[in-house]
């Protein structure tokens, strides 16, 4: 490293020294820092929250804690420092060190000729693992975070009509209610002995098979009813969509209250336990967030942003411009299906009351909050606004007001979302920059 | 046979005559002019021949084949392109893209190849970028190319939408006022520049101005359209000193 000789003394020299040891580190080994901080956590964690006098292991680094007893506040930052943060940046630098090393022998050439999938698939692999120990760890964290994916998939969804299409679509509530109600009754009519549906049609172990085919189903009759809103709104732009998306959206509520058999208001429960792993749901968002993201990326899916931007002009110049809508506004209806279907297996027990309006505004506060037009600012958008929701959920009701300001603030500071318009590289996933940082790393030992 | 042929062109809006009985015959490789006043109904005459209104009467053939009543993105990929009076780029989005989606009439991968990559979609991308690109630098932009087209100078953007014209392998291009809001300077430069896309692509061009040296230095034949009929045609010299186009231009003389 070019350490420069006139590096400030004291705590901004300290900084700064810190900060350009851990600038170029490759992304493998933060994700390794991530593990053996997660690590730490199962081994010593329990042990030291209850000597600090934190209680129980603190769900989401203590911070929803200071909001509950803010006495603790100086224990909370032991705690982090010694669970957390040391054996993340430990790891992390025993890791770079190591690596740096290895970049130097001989050998290591075969690395490079890996496809980049293998380097995605690798490092989502290790993405996997670290959430699997962190959420090993209490079941609302499992739940949490399976939760979090469903919002991931829902947010992306929107994301492709309000941002790329460029038209305001709050139906995702009313999306989901379809797929949860259509994936319910296909897996209770399979799998359940249930009043309505009658015995069981397929043995129980072939569910977590049929979950998958179920979703998709679910999603694709989401799509169909879309079709219903679709048809009729795009003669026209405009506030239209917003209105019949609204409307579909409490058709579609009390419809569902309404129908006897499906529980009406009382709601519907009894789903087979084929969601209640981590895997399954990191499964599915990852999917969605991969094939969303191969659409938006190809200049089939770009087309949408060029209706958005100026329809005739699109149209002039070969874009059907009808085809791309309805493509990007059934792509929205399918996932968000499939994203409710998986929620409601999350959950076992969903009733309309689940999919009103509050669900649509929480998905549209993820989405504006990450920011229009960006894959990875509908990842963040949603992660980040979970996290604000979970940390401060010992507030109750004044969450609710904290929320809102927090987000008219970062409409100010950035009114496009924090991401929009623009991607954050994220490094693992591709292949050249990590073969590049680590020949850059060959010679840097000395 | 001619590319074009439009024949008694009549087009309403509501209870307004916009259009009257236009009859055009462009054969391959001209350059032809249309002009007239404001609100002659030049830019009605272009959109009716590229399919964003369908006419009330009369019949439009393209290379001898009927388009009357087909949508744009139709049309478009028959082979008839335009640029715009007022630039109506994708301003969100990169030049380089403005580009490319243009080459969405010629995609072959589908949704499965947008959706899974599969159907050779990378090959394919690779080749628009590659095409994209190289019809960037052939226009004197390929440097802007990464930048977000609603930053860029006017100028640059104008060619940009020209660029965005060509991708679609157009056999006949139409321009709506390519010298709007240009210096005389400027000027010269597009018409140059108009020569050259039209001897590197093979086109064929119809253009609307309004600035008559542009015209008169283009045009080997010209048409002159008042309140929707066509007042007067023939060439520069004759058109100029047509009574009835100085009369519908400055209004008669007061004795």
């Amino acid at each position: 490293m070019q350490r420069s000789s006139e590096t400030p003394s004291g705590l901004k020299g300290w900084f700064q020294r810190w900060r350009e040891a851990y600038r170029d580190v490759p992304i493998s080994a933060w994700l390794v820092g991530m593990l053996a901080a997660v690590l730490a956590e199962a081994l010593v964690g329990y042990d030291l929250a209850y000597l600090l006098g934190l209680g129980n292991l603190p769900s989401f680094f203590g911070l929803s804690l200071i909001f509950k007893r803010w006495q603790l506040i100086p224990n909370i930052l032991v705690f982090v420092v010694v669970v957390y943060v040391i054996p993340a940046l430990g790891a992390t630098y025993l890791v770079r060190k190591f690596m740096a090393r290895f970049g130097r022998m001989r050998g290591v050439a075969w690395l490079q000729r890996i496809p980049s999938w293998g380097y995605i698939l690798f490092n989502l692999a290790f993405v996997y693992v670290i959430l699997h120990f962190w959420a090993a760890a209490s079941d609302y964290r499992l739940l949490v975070l399976r939760l979090l994916g469903v919002n991931i998939i829902l947010t992306l969804s929107l994301n492709l009509v309000n941002g790329w299409m460029g038209e305001f679509s709050v139906s995702v509530a009313g999306f989901m209610a379809v797929g949860a109600y259509v994936a319910s009754i296909l897996m209770v009519w399979g799998f359940v002995d249930d009043d309505v549906f009658g015995a069981a049609v397929f043995p129980e172990a072939w569910a977590p098979f049929a979950f998958p085919v179920a979703l998709i189903i679910a999603g694709a009759v989401t799509a169909i009813t879309a079709l219903a809103v679709a048809i009729p709104s795009f003669r026209t732009r405009g506030d239209y969509l917003a209105i019949i998306t609204l409307a579909y959206m409490f058709i579609v509520k009390s419809a569902i209250e309404n129908i006897d058999f499906l529980g009406g208001a009382r709601g519907f429960m009894g789903q087979p336990n084929v969601a209640d792993s981590l895997l399954v749901v990191f499964i599915w968002t990852v999917l969605a967030v991969w094939i969303m993201h191969n659409y938006v990326t190809s200049t089939l899916g770009k087309a949408t942003s060029a209706v958005r931007d100026n329809e005739p002009a699109a149209e002039m110049m070969t874009v059907n411009t009808r085809k791309v809508k309805m493509v990007a506004f059934l792509t929205h209806a399918f996932w968000s299906g499939v994203a409710g279907g998986l929620y409601a297996h999350i959950v076992g027990y969903i009733n309309p009351g689940n999919f009103g309006l509050v669900k649509s505004a929480e998905i549209l506060g993820m989405l504006y909050l990450g920011g229009l037009n960006s894959v990875t600012g509908s990842i963040l958008g949603t992660v980040l606004f979970t996290m604000l929701s979970e940390i401060l959920r010992p507030l109750q009701l004044i969450k609710w007001m904290v929320i809102p300001v927090i987000l008219i603030l970062v409409m100010i500071k950035r009114p496009r979302g924090l991401l929009g318009f623009q991607e954050l590289r994220l490094p693992f996933l591709e292949r050249r920059a990590q073969a590049e940082e680590e020949v850059s790393h060959a010679p840097a030992g000395d | 046979m001619p590319l074009l042929e439009i024949k008694n062109l009549t087009h309403f809006f509501g209870g307004l005559r916009a259009v009257h009985n236009f009859n055009i015959r462009i054969e391959p490789g001209e350059i032809r002019g249309l002009i007239g006043p404001n609100g002659a109904g030049k830019t009605t005459v272009f959109n009716l021949t590229t399919g964003v209104y369908k006419p009330t009467q009369g019949q439009i053939l393209f290379e001898g084949r009927d388009i009357t009543g087909k949508p744009p993105h139709e049309i478009g990929k028959l082979g008839i392109s335009r640029t715009y009076q007022n630039l109506r780029l994708w301003g969100n989005l990169t030049a380089l893209d403005n580009v490319k989606i243009a080459f969405y009439g010629r995609i072959r991968y589908g949704l499965l190849g947008a959706f899974f990559g599969l159907n050779g979609r990378h090959e394919e991308e690779r080749q628009i970028d590659r095409e994209a690109r190289e019809l960037m630098a052939l226009l004197g932009i390929e440097q802007y190319a990464d930048m977000v087209v609603s930053g860029l100078p006017y100028g640059i953007q104008r060619k940009v939408e020209m660029a965005r014209a060509l991708a679609t392998r157009p056999k006949l291009l139409l321009l709506d006022e390519p010298t709007a809001g240009m210096t005389p300077a400027e000027m010269e430069e597009t018409m140059e520049f108009v020569l050259y896309i039209r001897d590197t692509f093979n086109l064929t061009i119809w253009l609307i101005e309004h600035k008559m040296r542009f015209v008169m230095g283009l045009c080997r034949w010209i048409q002159v359209l008042n309140f929707g009929e066509i007042i007067a045609e023939g060439t520069p010299e004759e058109v100029q000193n047509n009574p009835e186009v100085i009369r519908a231009y400055l209004g008669t003389a007061v004795t």
